[in-house]
């Protein structure tokens, strides 16, 4: 919503200055988005009178001056055409700034003549792009007038944010009772004596009664107008606020609505077709649009029609064949109220933005209806001349009478603040709420946003000032704090530290993404497609973290950091029911896990990267990851030899962890090697861990000792059923097996090299201990995987 | 030959031998079972008493101090053998140590901790609920039905619609937490719930996915001088100052009445912004107490609770905070952002220690 300075004045009395309105305005909750005060930017500039202009002495095309300025006689030497004796100009001394370059000007000598000032153009000044002579002032002026002041730019236009809530702040009026009751001047009474009319309008109105949306239709007839470009005047009032001036006739309506939030329409009533009728549109009806435009309606929507035609989109903007133009001498004023949310919802579907939706959808004061028109007559009589018939009027005022009660006691107990009674009624009443004196208040129709208790209290705070409400402490629950995250929010942010300990940089990425990598992530499911993604790259949910990390990390690659480690923990989504949003943790590696050094051992990133990291995700997340299974394979998108699935049990699937399948990489266009992981938060197991303290210790003095075995298996055979077996034979002496080598034999075999540890309990074992146990994890070997030991 | 040379004689093959090898030799041909000093020591057998006692003194005093000399000499050679040895195995150690990739955290991540810091004092908890959302919990619930004009400046996005005419759409903020979360347990209510939220809009300032943190309380006393008390708090907190200059405007919020919006002021110093000083008003949040509506709809009696809720931009904070420009990097993944602007990997931040040092 835009306005001027003055045109605020026309309606309220004040004597704040622009910076204590811009104040009042932030203060009551109207935004101020932009102030544009010409005559601040302006200031250095001011009027002077060219006295004489005679040929410079030594160049043909300039002209030496003498130029009487506030500051004394001044010698200039000007190089525009029009520079001449008797005229008027905006005249720049010593020190001012100038708009178009910034620069500060500074006396001169120009062809061996001093310049002592500088008369400038219309680009010189930032106001148009005209240089090609200076501005000559019209109008009787006096020597040191300001620029902007003669310049008649002097009225600051304010441009601010309304709230969907407030339609009446989207008129200047509006605004003008927000500042009153503020305390910035007082409201100034409405001039809206009725005219009476000198005849009947030939054209009568009616509502039609198929549930379109106008509820009042007050009609207006006008015989011998004369339109034309309105008086400057108004015209100067719409430029200044980024409207075009069109006509005296359009430009009254665009007053209206600025002035009064109160949009009207004025059909040319010698190009309509008998009586106007508001009724919901036809199928296959269309309007050509006063924007050029045309429009197919549809029923649903409602139209302002003659007995022909549609001849305006209700509410939202009128028709072009119907519409004022210079010739006009026959008008009919429309003045009418429509239902917000029928409105909006045709602008919408219509996609038409007008001055005149934006007003009607947040919702036009309907007890102001017949008061516009009436207004808007008398500016019509006096602008155009003509006559004006007796109103017609169909519908009535929509009922929006309802009253609520502010208790004494509620500003204190939600507001927080101590605001004398008798002030608060005086803030109610001077926003025209009809307020009793035990706090019975009635909502005025202009304010459709009051609807309780609580908005009466936000009125009398906004007016009197939030800057105004004491700050006050909140009790504390506890006077220590006591912890407050749960053991998934706790697992996230160990996850997270977990990975960047261990070299990961953790990203944020899309949770969308292309619905072709979707399907290779197992996702693009019709439910989790956006209707309206904002692109096709990003038009599905993410199954899974790792497309967008592995795109993120052949990004990185083609810049030129080949060697990433990228994590993220967030969530993905493999259906839209609530259980099917799950967090994770996921990373990829790409690239050399060590790259090339002094010290040797450089080796790209492989399978067991990723397994170790999946487990150290789980390990600080407080699970032991050896009470997990780890199980050959995982989903489709993994190398399916070289992955793996962390689980609880086939039907509860903790991570998954790999290469990443070669095809999947094609499509992303990615080159390995990559290995990734993800690990869903959600499946991990409670920990068991029910009270700070731990298990007692116990230790045993006996050093344990260390036995190799060499088993050969058949290939197939996978080293965790050997451990497990090797594990199994006696869960008390043997503390751990490992396997520290393997290598393929010949003939379909392998070697699995194992290091068992012993644990004596209560003596040191003897040989024939060790031998024995020794000779039943051989047997035990044997009969789970078939193992024998190497000869 | 005398005692005497023979000491003499031993002592200087002692001082002569240069390698642990030839010390050795000198200690057999002394000490051994045949060495000279072992054998006088074997003829002693064959002397008559008083003698043998004097002889066999002066053999000790020689053994002894032979030993000595060799034990010494052994020392000294050993030394100057580390020596030598040590000298043979210098490494420079300007050279690099094995690579070792130095993770990051995230700046969203980082400042999701301050904020659950500074707000877990006061016994806020972290509420948490779905991205993807029905229209009950993200509109109707919060004070917004259909057609209701703010709901068409959240640029939402909807998926397809489904066989029952319900479409579901990704919360457009994390308001639909203060529901979730008054529908599951009763006041008083201290939550913050922070997390990503989504909306159709993308340009320099906007992303179409984007994180915020939102607070609700609710009890039967928490007015608007608390919200004030609360957000300047925070602020202070947050941006690890004494004093921010703040101002509360009164705003439009369909779930809250009253409204307001909050701005901090601050200074444009070297390109950087700097909060806590200045002359420039920053908008960092909206606020409000419940709307009586919206505590209907969480299943509780306006009549006897009330409170407030805010919400604010998480990427936005930590833009302000670290003087991070550009808001789209934080979803680009640039390994050289993520490097510049993460943090470290045990930099957790705390209280007790500060949040951001």
């Amino acid at each position: 919503m835009k306005f001027t300075l003055s045109w605020l004045k026309e309606h309220l009395d004040t004597t704040a200055s622009l910076d204590e309105i811009l104040e009042g305005l932030i203060g009551v909750g109207l935004e101020v988005e932009e102030v544009s005060d010409r005559g601040k930017d302006l200031a250095a500039f001011k009027v002077a009178h060219v006295q004489e202009a005679e040929k410079h002495p030594n160049a043909d095309k300039l002209r030496l001056c003498k130029v009487e300025t506030d500051q004394g006689i001044k010698q200039v030497v000007c190089g525009a055409p029009n520079a001449r004796a008797g005229i008027k100009a905006i005249i720049a001394l010593p020190g001012a700034v100038i708009p178009v370059n910034q620069s500060v000007f500074a006396p001169a000598t120009i062809r061996g003549v001093e310049s002592q000032a500088m008369m400038c153009s219309e680009r010189e000044l930032l106001l148009s792009d005209e240089h090609n002579g200076i501005i000559e002032v019209q109008g009787d002026f006096p020597v040191g007038t300001p620029a902007a002041v003669a310049l008649g730019l002097n009225d600051p236009m304010i441009y601010i944010k309304v709230t969907a809530n407030r339609p009446d702040a989207l008129g200047v009026y509006g605004l003008a009772r927000d500042l009153a009751a503020k305390g910035l001047g007082k409201l100034k009474p409405l001039k809206a004596e009725p005219v009476k009319g000198t005849f009947t309008s030939p054209i009568s109105v009616s509502i039609a009664g198929d549930g379109n949306s106008c509820k009042l239709f007050v009609g207006r007839y006008f015989k011998g107008v004369k339109n034309g470009p309105s008086p400057k005047w108004l015209q100067d009032q719409l430029r200044a606020i980024g409207l075009r001036p069109i006509s005296k006739l359009v430009d009254i309506t665009n007053y209206m609505t600025f002035t009064y939030a109160r949009p009207l329409h004025v059909f040319d009533a010698g190009k309509t077709h008998g009586n106007i009728t508001a009724r919901s549109a036809k199928d296959g009806e269309s309007i050509l649009a006063l924007d050029g435009k045309t429009y197919a309606l549809a029923s649903g929507m409602t139209v302002i029609a003659d007995d022909a035609k549609p001849e305006a989109i209700a509410g939202i903007m009128g028709g072009e064949e119907s519409g004022c133009s210079d010739a006009t001498t026959n008008v009919f004023l429309e003045s009418a109220w429509f239902e917000p949310r029928a409105t909006a919802a045709t602008g919408r579907k219509l996609a038409v933005h007008s001055d005149a939706r934006y007003r009607f959808e947040r919702g036009v004061d309907p007890a102001f209806t017949q008061v516009g028109a009436e207004i808007a007559t008398r500016m019509i009589l006096d602008l155009c001349g003509g006559e004006a018939s007796e109103l017609v009027i169909a519908g009535q005022v929509p009922d929006t009478a309802r009253s609520f009660t502010l208790r004494k006691t509620r500003v204190k107990s939600l507001g927080g603040v101590d605001i004398p009674w008798a002030e608060q009624l005086r803030i109610l009443r001077d926003l025209g709420f009809a307020t009793s004196d035990d706090g019975v208040a009635q909502v005025p129709s202009w304010r459709p946003d009051v609807h309780g208790e609580a908005d009466l209290v936000e009125e009398v705070c906004r007016i009197h000032g939030l800057d105004n409400v004491p700050s006050a402490a909140m009790s504390r629950p506890h006077d220590i704090a006591r912890p407050i995250l749960n053991a998934l929010q706790k697992r996230m942010l160990a996850s997270r530290r977990a990975l960047a300990s261990r070299g990961f940089n953790e990203c944020v990425t899309w949770a969308f993404l292309p619905e072709a990598q979707a399907k290779l992530f197992g996702g693009g499911q019709p439910e989790l497609k956006l209707g309206n993604p904002i692109s096709s790259e990003l038009s599905d949910m993410r199954p899974s973290l790792l497309p967008n990390l592995i795109a993120a990390a052949g990004r990185n690659a083609a810049r030129g950091f080949g060697d990433v480690q990228l994590s993220e923990v967030g969530h993905a989504y493999v259906g839209d029911r609530l259980q099917d949003e799950t967090l994770r943790a996921g990373g990829v590696r790409r690239g050399a896990f060590l790259a090339r050094n002094v010290n040797g051992g450089a080796r790209n990133v492989d399978a067991f990267d990723a397994k170790a990291d999946a487990l150290a995700v789980i390990e600080a997340c407080g699970l032991a990851a050896s009470s997990m299974q780890v199980v050959q394979g995982a989903a489709a998108w993994y190398h399916p030899g070289r992955s793996g699935t962390i689980q609880l049990g086939p039907q509860n699937k903790i991570a998954m962890f790999g290469e990443i399948h070669p095809r999947i990489l094609q499509a992303m266009d990615v080159k390995g090697p990559l290995v990734a992981f993800e690990v869903i938060l959600n499946a991990l197991p409670a920990s068991k861990q029910k009270s700070a303290s731990r298990a007692a210790l116990v230790i045993s003095d006996l050093l344990p000792v260390s036995r190799d075995f060499a088993f050969v298996v058949e290939a197939k055979v996978q080293a965790a059923e050997l451990v497990k077996a090797v594990k199994g034979v006696d869960k008390v002496v043997i503390a751990d097996a490992q396997v520290f080598d393997v290598y393929q034999l010949e003939g379909g075999k392998k070697s699995l090299a194992v290091e068992v540890t012993l644990q004596p309990k209560d003596k040191t074992f003897t040989e024939e201990d060790i031998a024995a146990i020794s000779a039943k994890i051989v047997a035990a070997a044997n009969k789970a995987v078939g193992a024998t030991l190497r000869g | 030959m005398s005692l005497d040379a023979l000491e003499q004689d031993i002592l200087a093959q002692v001082a002569a031998a240069s390698d642990e090898a030839a010390i050795e030799a000198v200690r057999v041909s002394a000490l051994g079972k045949k060495g000279a000093i072992s054998e006088r020591m074997a003829g002693l057998g064959k002397m008559a008493p008083e003698e043998r006692k004097s002889a066999g003194a002066a053999l000790n005093v020689l053994k002894d101090k032979v030993s000595e000399a060799l034990a010494a000499r052994k020392s000294v050679l050993a030394e100057a053998a580390l020596e030598a040895r040590l000298a043979t195995e210098t490494l420079d150690m300007t050279l690099p140590v094995r690579p070792q990739a130095a993770g990051t955290i995230h700046p969203v991540s980082q400042v999701w901790e301050e904020v659950v810091q500074i707000f877990g004092d006061l016994g806020f908890s972290v509420a948490e609920g779905p991205h993807i959302e029905d229209d009950f919990h993200n509109f109707d619930a919060l004070n917004m039905p259909p057609d209701h004009p703010a709901r068409q400046e959240h640029d939402t996005f909807y998926f397809n619609e489904k066989p029952d005419g319900t479409r579901n759409v990704l919360r457009t903020h994390t308001s639909p937490v203060q529901i979730r979360t008054m529908l599951s347990q009763k006041p008083p209510i201290r939550i913050i719930a922070p997390g990503r939220t989504f909306r159709s809009d993308s340009d320099m300032t906007h992303t179409p996915m984007f994180n915020q943190v939102e607070g609700l309380v609710l009890d039967d006393v928490t007015h608007l001088g608390n919200l004030k008390w609360i957000l300047a708090e925070f602020c202070k907190a947050f941006f690890e100052v004494d004093e921010v200059k703040m101002r509360f405007r009164a705003s439009h919020f369909p779930f809250t009445e009253p409204s307001m919006e909050v701005d901090i002021q601050y200074a444009r110093e070297g390109g950087q912004l700097k909060i806590g000083t200045g002359d420039k008003w920053l908008e960092i949040l909206g606020s409000g107490m419940v709307h009586p509506n919206v505590i209907k709809a969480g299943g509780l009696d306006p009549d006897k609770v009330q409170g407030f809720a805010f919400g604010m931009g998480l990427d936005r904070l930590a833009m302000l905070k670290y003087g991070i420009p550009d808001l789209r990097a934080f979803f680009e993944s640039d390994l050289r952002w993520l490097r510049h602007y993460g943090f470290r990997a045990l930099q957790v931040p705390t209280l007790a220690g500060g949040l951001s040092s």
